[in-house]
């Protein structure tokens, strides 16, 4: 995914756990037998904690082909749900698409580490429902200003220092911790702990732990803030309902600005399954909020066992001290025979 | 030892031996009885953290410079009068010099100062606070300090699958005592800023006790048959945050450490990085 290569012996036995094989014949009986809309027909009462509200407990996962925005072209473009046979073209389109075992060179990982998921059983196209064209509402000027603007300035120092890497190369945060929690095709699990007036969230990547207090407080004040936000919680019915503001700059998602104010809803749907859905709103990004949900399972019987790994990702960075060195050793050689430096290569996000 | 202990006879003769070896310490006053979660288990919840130098250094120890002159009075040692039951740390005599060469690089060695995870127990006593969240099945502790993590099993023992910096937690109660045994640590954390360390073999027992609303006992005995000579033990209070709005906030410290770890690399390095 990157080139730093997070050392982490934990996550290699997170990876080396994956049963790729009995992964791909569980979830792809799954998909094939849960016919497209008729599956919300049935509420499923959840369990109670001793504090009588519902039970989010467990681990989870995350790993899914559903992509974020609608395809623009090709299987599943302008329609809400795939048919079974578009479905079938589309995940087979994709796995070579970002098959890791065909790319040379550095910079990548094989596929043995990935854990792509597959399509989430109602064959939606897209994790964005709202709006309907299941795409992300287009970019506010001052926003479109703004991404030109930095991106101008970071052309051409790539590789200057820590600063002008991404977040996930530093470890300071991952697009699967969030939030909000966007698959990715790797470490995508998440363990969910209640006790009384608060919900916590361990995210594998990153060992981020959202701590959500339910019990009625207010945010933490404006001059707070965190990389992972500030989440504040309640209930409604069955779904669990979070509040995050107070962001940073470093936690750009999906170009959002700090004053991003994130919703997310979490609610469990069957015995091994949670459906996870949040709403964007950033009235100096997107010309209007947009919502997206995806399901997360629990691994059991996926992975062969439902314990978390840690993830230590910082402990272990080589990648971005040799991307760093390795900018600097390029430099001092092209000086010494009086050319340009050689152009580094980012990572590969494949 | 795990088999050993799974027979009620001779694990109840070990709590009854470590239940009067520790009972003179808490003898003071009437026991006090913790609140209770719905399947009868004392209540943990709530944000605690340790008020003692144990961080700076376990053993007794007087006030000192800092690592930095440059921080001045505000980065130096306060004294104090030690967490170590006995005082001394029983290193074995190799194990020693490594903990004099460490104190005396600390500034470039110490996990802490590149924000590396802290490991079990310096977790507990670093100058941060904690929060305890308790299920049945599972506790989880969540530490201010670098978003360390620790997530104790009760509903079942596993053997750690692999090594990591904050090791493999199992726990089980003994009366009112909440106990954490952990293995599974690598080589990498230390206990304190004064260079004391530890191997591989680290094998870390917690003991979390209710000892008043707003105050917990805690005491982790260690064990490195590579490190020290013999088993030793810590032990300090934990106080709770009764602020109103207390709550855990993000100390996410990469950030702060890329300097130190990167800055001699940067393609314009700051003055004191050239």
């Amino acid at each position: 995914m990157r080139n730093h290569f997070a050392f982490s012996l934990a996550s290699i036995a997170a990876a080396c756990s994956l049963s790729l094989p009995a992964a791909a014949q569980a979830q792809s009986g799954t998909a094939k037998k849960v016919p497209a809309a008729k599956t919300a027909a049935k509420p499923w009462t959840p369990p109670r904690t001793p504090d009588g509200k519902p039970d989010l407990q467990g681990v989870w996962n995350s790993a899914t082909l559903t992509p974020l925005q609608r395809p623009a072209n090709g299987p599943g473009a302008g329609k809400e749900f795939f048919t079974p046979e578009e479905a079938a073209q589309f995940t087979k389109q994709e796995l070579a698409r970002v098959n890791g075992d065909k790319l040379d060179g550095v910079g990548n990982y094989n596929e043995f580490w990935r854990d792509r998921g597959q399509l989430a059983p109602d064959l939606r196209t897209s994790m964005i429902f709202d709006p309907p064209d299941g795409r992300i509402p287009p970019l506010t000027p001052q926003a479109q200003k703004r991404i030109a603007e930095k991106r101008a300035a970071a052309r051409g120092h790539d590789f200057d220092g820590p600063e002008n890497r991404s977040v996930e190369e530093r470890c300071i945060s991952h697009r699967n911790a969030g939030p909000p929690m966007i698959p990715t095709n790797y470490n995508s699990n998440y363990q969910i702990v209640q006790s009384a007036g608060v919900v916590t969230l361990l995210s594998e990547e990153i060992h981020d732990v959202r701590i959500i207090p339910t019990d009625g407080r207010k945010h933490a004040p404006a001059s707070v803030r965190m990389v992972n936000g500030d989440s504040i919680g309640h209930w409604e019915g069955n779904t669990l309902v979070v509040e995050t503001t107070n962001f940073t700059d470093l936690t750009s998602y999906e170009n959002t600005t700090p004053n991003l104010v994130l919703i997310e809803r979490f609610t469990r749907t069957g015995p091994n399954s949670l459906m996870y859905e949040w709403t964007v709103s950033d009235p100096e990004t997107f010309t209007k909020p947009w919502s997206a949900r995806y399901p997360m399972f629990k691994p059991e019987g996926v992975h062969g066992d439902d314990v978390i790994f840690e993830y230590a990702c910082h402990e272990g960075n080589y990648g971005l001290l040799d991307s760093l060195s390795g900018a600097r050793a390029g430099e001092k050689a092209a000086a010494g025979k009086g050319g340009p430096p050689p152009a580094a290569r980012a990572p590969r996000e494949n | 030892m795990k088999n050993v202990l799974r027979n009620p006879v001779i694990a109840g003769a070990i709590g009854a031996c470590f239940f009067l070896a520790t009972t003179p310490a808490r003898s003071q006053g009437p026991a006090y009885k913790a609140p209770r979660t719905t399947d009868g288990k004392p209540v943990l919840n709530g944000i605690w953290q340790a008020m003692s130098t144990a961080n700076w250094d376990l053993q007794p120890h007087s006030a000192t410079a800092g690592m930095l002159w440059q921080a001045g009075a505000a980065g130096a040692e306060p004294a104090g009068m030690g967490v170590v039951e006995g005082s001394e740390i029983p290193y074995l005599p190799a194990a020693l010099a490594k903990k004099s060469a460490n104190f005396a690089n600390r500034l470039a060695l110490d996990p802490e100062t590149k924000c590396y995870l802290p490991g079990i127990p310096r977790a507990v006593y670093m100058p941060f606070p904690f929060q305890i969240v308790q299920s049945a099945k599972q506790i989880m502790i969540s530490y201010e300090y670098a978003g360390a993590v620790q997530l104790i099993y009760i509903d079942r023992t596993k053997l750690s699958p692999v090594d990591s910096w904050m090791g493999w937690s199992n726990g089980h109660w003994e009366g009112d005592t909440l106990v954490v045994d952990v293995t599974g640590f690598n080589e990498d954390s230390w206990f304190d800023r004064a260079g004391d360390f530890h191997s591989n073999k680290l094998h870390v027992v917690e003991r979390f006790t209710p000892r008043s609303p707003d105050t917990l006992m805690f005491e982790a005995t260690v064990e490195d048959p590579l490190t020290f000579s013999r088993p030793w033990k810590i032990n300090m209070p934990l106080y709770r945050h009764v602020e109103k709005d207390a709550r855990l906030l993000e100390f996410k410290c990469v950030p702060f450490s890329e300097e130190l770890l990167y800055g001699s690399l940067r393609k314009k390095p700051a003055n004191n990085q050239k």
